[in-house]
C-alpha cells in the first residue's frame, strides 16, 4: 500500500516548495481526471498529492489590457466556457478546451493537465499551439516563459524540469480578421480520445492569409506545429491548390502509430481531410471577426 | 497511512468523515457514509453512474479525491427528491419508462437536473451531447432524451 | 375464464420498483453490506495460455489483515471425461472458468483469490501469490486456432480423431441441398467476420457471501437467476442446495452476461475459511477481461434463387470463438439464421472454436445476430442481382404458419409476414435519402423459451396484493406482472406489489434469459390469480351462505350471480379479505409450473445511415423496428427492449469490438476505448409493435426481449451498402475499416 499524502496549498510558492522538496515522488492534481484515472489503474503511486485549485492565480482568467488573455493552469472547461469574452476571441481555443470528455469531466479537466500529461491526443493541446499560446511556468529556480510546442517531450512526458509548476497559458492580442478553430476525428460523436486532431489559427485581410498557425494533434510522439501548412496558407486567398498543399504539409508531418485507436493509414489520411475542414471554419469565423 | 479528517456539506447538511487521501469521492460516499445511490460503473471517467454535483457543477465522484470535498458542498442522488415529493425529472422518468435495469438512472437523473438548471429549453441535440457521458446500455437512449425534454417543456409551462 | 376489460393490460404504469430506482434506494449488489464484512478479490492470470505448476500462497497469507486465500483446491473438480450439465452449461467448465485448474487459459483467468479486511490488503496480498507458470504459445483468433500447428487449448477435445480446437458442430439440414442449387438462377456465396463484443452492462459482477459455522450461506448478488447462482454455487463449494439462500439484489443489466457464476463461488469459499462475510465486486476492467463476451465469428452463407424471387436453396457455415471452454452459441447462429424464410433446401453448420479469450456468455438471442448478418446480407445481394426491392424478396419468402423451419418446428400463427409488410407500407421506407445516405432493410428470428416458472399470489389482510415471482426483473418486468395480477383481480394496479423472491421464499425459476421472463412468469401469475379469485368466490359464497358456482367476479368484486342477481350486495375483494380468519384463513395460492408454448419471435427493421466519406465514419440518421410483440402488456417497457437492443447491434456494427495487442492481452478493457454508443451517437428510435396474440399464451404474450438485437447488423451494413454502393463483409464498420475500402470509383458511383 503507498502511503500518499494529500496537500491543498493556497499559494503558488508553497506548492512549489512541496513539489520540489518531494522530488519524482510528488504529482500536481488539476482536474484528475488524468491522474486519478492513471493512478487506480496502477500506472502511478505517488506519495504526494499537491492539489493546485486553492491556488488563485492557478484558478483565474483575466483579459489582460492588449487584449490577450491570462488562463491560470486548472481553471476548468466548464468555467472557461462561461466567461463573456474568451470564447468570442478563442473559439478554436475553447471549443478545443470544451472537446475533452463529457460534460462530468468538463467540470473538472484543464487546459494545464491537459498538456502536462503529455498525451500526443490531449485536445487543447493543437489548439494552443495553434493560438501560439505560452506558459508561465514556476519552480524552485523561479519563473519562465515557454512556447506551448516547447512543454510536451514525449509521451507523457514534458519539458519542465523538476518541481516546476504550469501557471498559466498566455494567450495573445488579437488582430482584426483573425480567428481559430479545432476538430478532431472520433470514431462516436463523444466521449472518445482524438484519431487526429486539428488547430487552425489566421489572419485574413481583404481576403488574404497574411498570418496562420497549424497545430496538429495524434500523429506524432508530441502535438505538432505544422509551419509548412501555415507557409502554404499565408499570402494566399485559401484557394484550393494552397489548402491542399497545406494538408499535404500536413500528410507530410505525421510520424504515427498503429494502435487501437487508428492505423498509420488512417491518421495521415485524416490529417489531410481535417486540416481542410478546420481552415474553412477558421477563415470563415476570421472573415467576420 | 494517517486518515484525514473532512468537513464538508452533503445534500444540504454539515458532514464530517475520515478518508484515506487516495480514497475517491465516490468510495468515500459509497462506503461510510453508504450513499449508495451513486453507482460505480467504471471508475475511470467514462460511464457517468457516479456523476454528483460539486458546488453545483457535474461531475464523476469517481474522479474527485474525497480530500478534495474539504469545505465545498456535494449533491448526491439521495438529495434530489423534496422529501416524499420526486424531482419532476425522477416522475417523468417513472412516467415514461426511461430507466430498465436503473443502474445508470442516478447519474442521468443527476446529470440532467444540471442540464435544466442552466438550460431550460434544451434541444434534443443539447440533452443528447449533455448525456454523452452517461452510458445507459438498456434503453437506447430515446425514452430517457424524451424524459429530459417533456420535463423541461412541463417546468418551463409550470414557472410560466 | 374471467372477462378482462383491458384496464391495466396494455397501459403503461409505473414499476413497482420505480421509485426506488429513482431515488437512488434500490439496492444493487455492491450496495449491501452487512456487519464484519470484509473484502475479496481475484489474482487474475498474466498469461493467455500457461501451465500452472505451483501455487504457493503462504506469504499472502502471513499478510497483516488477510483472512483467506483460495484457490482452485478449495472448488470442487470435476473431471474433464464426464460431462456434468446445468441448463446450457457444463461445470466441467464452470469450475475450471471460475478458477484455472491445470491450465489458466487466458489473460484475466482467475488462479486465487483472497479476502482481507480491506480492498487495498487484498490487492497487495494478491501481489505476494507466487504462482510458478509454464508459459505457452497461444491463439486468439479463429483462424489461428484453426491452424493445423495451433496450440491445443484441451488435449482431451478431438474433432475428426485429432485433438483439436474444434469442440463442437451441430447440423441442421432441410430438402436436398444440391437439387436446390441446381433450380437456382442466381447462387451469391459470401464470408463474414464479427468480432467478440461485450455485453456491456453498466453495474460490474458484485456479491456479497456470508457462510456461518453451520453451514448456512447466504449470497446477495447481481445475477440474472437466483437459482442459477445456488445450483452453481452448491456444485462448486459442495455445500448442499437446501443450506444456500441466494439473494437476488437488483441487477445493473445482464444482456445473457449474468447468467453464470464467477464471484460467488470464490466469495462463499473465501467466506467458509474466513468465518466472515466477504464482498466481491469486479472492477470494470476484470468485467472486460474475464466475463463473457459473445462470439466472434467467421461465416459463408450461399444462397440461390430463381428469377421470380424464389429462393430455392440456402447453405451457411459458422465458426464461432466460444473463449476458452467449450459452448459457443452455434445454435442461436446456425438455428435462426435462414428461420425467417420459407426454403425448401436447408444446410446449416456451426463449428464451437475453443481459443485463449475468456469464456463466452450469452447474450441478448445468442449466436442468432451472428447468422442473421450473413445471411440477410446475401439476401441484399440476391435482391440486388434479381432487381427485386429487398423487402420485396423477404415478403415473397417470409415463413409464415405451418413453414416448416429447418431446426425444427412447423411454425403456428406468426407475425413475421406482418412486420415486413408494415415495414413496407412505412412512410420510412419511402423518406428521401441524400447524397452518401443510405437504407437497409434485414428480418430476425429468435427462438424464445418458456421453462419453469413459480409465483405465489397473496392477498393482504387489508385487502391488497403481493404477488411474488422468481426472474430477476431487469427491464420492468414487475410492471408487466403488475398489469396482469390487477387485470385479472379486476383492481387497481397500484393496489398489487411485486416482488422477485429468493430461493427460500419463492419456488425455482429459470433464468431471466431466453426473453421468457413474461411469457413464463405470466402464466403462473395468471393461474395463481385465477385460483386466488376461486378462493374469493368460494368465501363470498360462504358468507352469502350459496353455491360457489353461483358466484361471480367483476371489477374487483363478488357478486351473486344466477337465481342470486341482486340478493346480496357485492363484496370488495378488501370486504372478503376482512372475513378472511372466519371464512377459512389466509387467502392466496401459489403454482410453479414448466412453462411450454413459448415461440419464437420475428422482427424487421430498416436503418438509414449517412457516411463522411472523407473520415470513413458512419452515423445512423433513422431507425424503426418492426416486431411481432404478441401482446405489449407494458407497452413501454417493450418498446424499450426493441430500442436498447437497436443500439446494442449498432454498436456493435460500428464500433464496438475487442482488440488484442501482441502479447494476448485484450487492448482495450475500458469504455472508453470499447466503444459502446453514447448518446450523442443516436437518433431517436422507432419501434413499430404488431401485436400478433400467441395463441399459447392466457394474454398471448411472445418473448421480446432478444430478437430486437438480430436484424440490426445487417440492417445497418445493407444501409451502408446502399449508401456507397460498396459492401463490408467484415464488422465492426470502423472509420478506419470504412475509410479504407473507398477508391475515386466507388465515390463517384455512389455520388
Ligand atoms: C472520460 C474521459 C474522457 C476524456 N476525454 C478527453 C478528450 O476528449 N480529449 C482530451 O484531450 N483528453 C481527454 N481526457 C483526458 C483528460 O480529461 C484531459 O487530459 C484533461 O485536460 C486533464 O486535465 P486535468 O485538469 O483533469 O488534469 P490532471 O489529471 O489533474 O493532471 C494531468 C497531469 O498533468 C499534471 N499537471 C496538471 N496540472 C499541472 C500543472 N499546473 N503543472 C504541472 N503539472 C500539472 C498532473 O500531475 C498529471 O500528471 C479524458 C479523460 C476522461 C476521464
Ligand atoms: S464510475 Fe465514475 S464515471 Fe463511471
Ligand atoms: S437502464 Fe440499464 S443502463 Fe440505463
Amino acid at each position: 500500500m503507498t502511503d500518499m499524502r494529500y496537500l491543498a496549498p493556497s499559494t503558488l510558492d508553497e506548492a512549489v516548495g512541496a513539489f520540489a522538496a518531494a522530488a519524482g515522488a510528488a504529482r500536481i492534481l488539476a482536474g484528475g481526471t488524468d491522474i486519478l484515472v492513471q493512478m487506480r489503474a496502477g500506472m502511478v503511486q505517488p506519495g504526494l498529492i499537491v492539489d493546485i485549485k486553492k491556488i488563485p492565480e492557478l484558478t483565474g482568467i483575466e483579459e489582460t489590457a492588449d487584449g490577450g488573455f491570462v488562463i491560470g493552469a486548472a481553471v476548468s472547461g466548464a468555467v472557461l466556457y462561461e466567461h463573456p469574452r474568451f470564447g468570442e476571441v478563442w473559439p478554436g481555443v475553447l471549443e478545443a478546451i470544451n472537446l475533452i470528455g463529457s460534460t462530468q469531466v468538463q467540470g473538472r479537466a484543464s487546459a494545464g493537465g491537459n498538456l502536462c500529461n503529455g498525451s500526443p491526443a490531449g485536445d487543447s493541446v493543437p489548439a494552443m499551439i495553434a493560438a501560439g499560446a505560452t506558459v508561465t511556468v514556476q519552480g524552485p529556480n523561479g519563473r519562465r516563459q515557454m512556447p506551448v510546442e516547447a512543454v510536451p517531450a514525449g509521451p507523457g512526458r514534458t519539458n519542465l524540469t523538476p518541481g516546476e509548476i504550469l501557471v498559466s497559458f498566455t494567450l495573445p492580442p488579437r488582430a482584426k480578421g483573425a480567428s481559430d478553430a479545432y476538430l478532431r476525428m472520433i470514431p462516436r460523436t463523444e466521449m472518445d480520445i482524438a484519431v487526429v486532431g486539428c488547430g487552425v489559427n489566421l489572419t485574413l485581410k481583404d481576403g488574404v492569409c497574411t498570418a496562420a498557425r497549424v497545430g496538429l494533434g495524434a500523429v506524432a510522439p508530441t502535438v505538432l506545429l505544422v509551419e509548412a501548412a501555415a507557409k502554404a496558407l499565408i499570402g494566399s486567398k485559401l484557394d484550393d491548390a494552397a489548402i491542399e498543399t497545406a494538408a499535404a504539409a500536413c500528410r507530410a508531418a505525421c510520424r504515427p502509430i498503429d494502435d487501437k485507436r487508428g492505423t498509420i493509414v488512417y491518421r495521415t489520411k485524416v490529417a489531410g481531410v481535417l486540416l481542410k475542414r478546420t481552415v474553412a471554419i477558421a477563415a470563415d469565423r476570421a472573415g467576420r471577426a | 497511512m494517517a486518515k484525514l479528517h473532512i468537513s464538508t456539506k452533503i445534500n444540504g447538511e454539515p458532514t464530517e468523515f475520515l478518508c484515506d487521501p487516495n480514497d475517491s469521492m465516490l468510495d468515500v460516499l459509497r462506503g461510510p457514509l453508504a450513499l449508495t445511490g451513486s453507482k460505480e460503473g467504471c471508475g475511470s471517467g467514462d460511464c457517468g453512474a457516479c456523476s454528483v454535483m460539486l458546488d453545483g457543477r457535474l461531475v464523476c465522484s469517481c474522479l474527485m479525491l474525497a480530500a478534495e470535498a474539504e469545505g465545498h458542498e456535494i449533491e448526491t442522488i439521495e438529495g434530489m427528491a423534496e422529501g416524499e415529493k420526486l424531482h419532476p425529472l425522477q416522475q417523468k422518468f417513472l412516467e415514461m419508462a426511461a430507466l430498465q435495469c436503473g443502474i445508470c438512472t442516478p447519474g442521468v437523473l443527476v446529470a440532467s437536473k444540471a442540464l435544466l438548471e442552466k438550460n431550460q429549453n434544451p434541444t434534443e441535440t443539447e440533452v443528447r451531447y449533455w448525456l454523452a457521458g452517461n452510458l445507459c446500455r438498456c434503453t437506447g437512449y430515446d425514452k430517457i432524451v424524451r424524459a429530459v425534454l417533456d420535463t423541461a417543456a412541463e417546468m418551463r409551462e409550470a414557472t410560466r | 375464464m374471467n372477462e378482462i376489460s383491458n384496464k391495466w393490460i396494455g397501459t403503461n404504469t409505473i414499476r413497482p420498483d420505480g421509485a426506488d430506482k429513482v431515488t437512488g434506494r434500490a439496492a444493487y449488489a455492491a450496495d449491501t453490506s452487512m456487519p464484519g464484512m470484509i473484502w475479496g478479490r481475484v489474482l487474475r492470470s498474466p498469461h493467455p495460455h500457461a501451465r500452472i505448476k505451483s501455487i504457493d500462497t503462504s506469504k499472502a497469507e502471513a499478510l497483516q489483515g488477510v483472512k483467506a486465500v483460495v484457490t482452485s483446491k478449495d472448488i470442487v473438480e470435476f473431471p474433464v471425461d464426464k460431462p456434468v450439465a446445468l441448463g446450457i452449461q457444463d461445470m466441467r467448465w464452470m469450475s475450471r472458468n471460475v478458477m484455472a485448474r491445470e491450465k489458466a487459459l487466458f489473460h484475466g483467468h482467475p488462479v486465487a483469490a483472497v479476502a482481507a479486511m480491506s480492498e487495498a490488503i487484498a490487492a497487495e496480498a494478491c501481489k505476494l501469490i507466487e504462482v510458478d507458470y509454464e508459459v505457452l504459445p497461444w491463439a486468439i483468433e479463429i483462424e489461428d486456432a484453426l491452424k493445423p500447428d495451433a496450440p491445443i487449448l484441451h488435449d482431451f477435445v478431438q474433432f475428426e480423431g485429432k485433438p483439436s480446437n474444434i469442440a463442437g458442430t451441430l447440423e441442421h439440414k432441410l430438402g436436398d441441398i444440391e437439387a436446390g442449387f441446381a433450380k437456382a438462377d442466381v447462387v451469391i456465396e459470401r464470408s463474414f467476420t464479427t468480432r467478440p463484443v461485450h455485453q456491456g452492462y453498466i453495474e460490474t459482477h458484485a456479491c456479497l457471501v456470508s457462510v456461518l459455522s453451520d453451514g448456512k450461506t447466504t449470497i446477495w448478488s447481481s445475477s440474472q437467476g437466483q437459482f442459477m447462482v445456488r445450483a452453481m454455487t452448491s456444485l462448486l463449494t459442495g455445500i448442499p442446495q437446501s443450506s444456500i439462500r441466494a439473494i437476488p439484489a437488483e441487477i445493473g443489466g445482464g444482456f445473457g452476461g449474468k447468467t453464470i457464476v464467477y464471484l460467488e463461488p470464490l466469495a462463499t469459499m473465501l467466506s467458509k475459511k474466513s468465518g466472515r462475510p466477504v464482498k466481491m465486486v469486479m472492477s470494470r476492467e476484470e468485467v472486460m477481461r474475464a466475463t463473457g463476451p459473445t462470439s466472434g465469428s467467421t461465416s459463408t452463407v450461399k444462397i440461390g434463387a430463381t428469377k421470380d424471387g424464389t429462393i430455392v436453396a440456402a447453405q451457411g457455415v459458422f465458426y464461432l470463438q466460444a473463449g476458452c471452454f467449450p459452448g459457443s452459441p452455434i445454435r442461436g447462429a446456425a438455428g435462426c439464421a435462414f428461420a425467417p424464410y420459407n426454403i425448401a433446401n436447408v444446410v446449416s453448420r456451426g463449428f464451437d472454436v475453443v481459443s485463449n479469450r475468456s469464456k463466452v456468455a450469452a447474450y441478448r438471442a445468442p449466436g442468432a445476430p451472428i447468422g442473421a448478418y450473413a445471411v440477410e446480407c446475401v439476401l441484399d445481394e440476391v435482391a440486388e442481382a434479381l432487381k427485386i426491392d429487398p423487402l420485396d424478396l423477404r415478403i415473397k419468402n417470409a415463413a409464415r404458419e405451418g413453414t416448416k423451419a429447418a431446426h425444427g418446428p412447423v411454425y403456428p400463427r406468426i407475425g413475421l409476414l406482418e412486420t415486413m409488410e408494415s415495414a413496407r407500407k412505412h412512410p420510412h421506407y419511402k423518406a428521401p435519402l441524400g447524397k452518401f445516405q443510405g437504407r437497409g432493410v434485414a428480418s430476425g428470428y429468435w427462438f424464445n423459451a418458456g421453462g419453469e416458472s413459480s409465483a405465489q399470489v397473496n392477498i393482504t389482510e387489508d385487502g391488497n396484493v403481493v404477488v411474488t415471482t422468481g426472474h430477476p426483473d431487469i427491464g420492468g418486468s414487475r410492471a408487466a406482472i403488475a398489469n396482469i395480477a390487477a387485470e385479472l383481480l379486476g383492481i387497481d394496479y397500484r393496489r398489487v406489489s411485486v416482488l422477485i423472491g429468493d430461493t427460500a421464499t419463492v419456488g425455482y425459476s429459470n433464468l431471466t434469459g431466453g426473453s421468457r421472463v413474461l411469457f413464463a412468469s405470466a402464466i403462473v401469475v395468471t393461474d395463481s390469480a385465477e385460483q386466488v379469485i376461486g378462493q374469493l368466490k368460494a368465501r363470498a359464497a360462504k358468507i352469502w351462505g350459496i353455491s360457489a358456482d353461483a358466484v361471480v367476479w367483476e371489477n374487483g368484486e363478488a357478486r351473486p350471480s344466477g337465481d342470486h342477481t341482486g340478493n346480496f350486495p357485492t363484496m370488495t375483494l378488501a370486504e372478503i379479505a376482512a372475513k378472511a380468519t372466519e371464512t377459512g384463513g389466509p387467502i392466496g395460492a401459489g403454482v410453479q409450473l414448466n412453462t411450454t408454448g413459448a415461440e419464437g419471435g420475428f422482427s424487421t427493421h430498416i436503418c438509414d445511415v449517412e457516411v463522411d466519406v472523407d473520415l470513413g465514419i458512419v452515423r445512423v440518421l433513422r431507425y424503426t423496428s418492426f416486431q411481432d410483440v404478441g401482446r405489449a402488456i407494458h407497452p413501454a417497457y417493450v418498446e424499450g427492449q426493441i430500442q436498447g437492443g437497436a443500439v446494442q447491434g449498432i454498436g456493435w456494427a460500428l464500433n464496438e469490438e475487442y482488440i488484442y495487442n501482441k502479447k494476448g492481452h485484450v487492448d482495450n478493457p475500458g469504455f472508453l476505448d470499447y466503444r459502446m454508443p453514447v448518446c450523442s451517437d443516436m437518433p431517436m428510435l422507432d419501434a413499430v409493435m404488431i401485436e400478433i396474440p400467441n395463441p399459447k399464451h392466457p394474454q398471448g404474450v411472445r418473448g421480446v426481449g432478444e430478437v430486437p438485437l438480430v436484424p440490426v447488423m445487417a440492417a445497418v451494413a445493407n444501409a451502408v451498402h446502399s449508401a456507397l454502393g460498396k459492401r463490408y463483409y467484415s464488422l465492426p464498420m470502423s472509420p478506419p475499416k470504412v475509410l479504407e475500402g473507398l477508391d475515386e470509383g466507388t465515390l463517384q458511383a455512389a455520388e
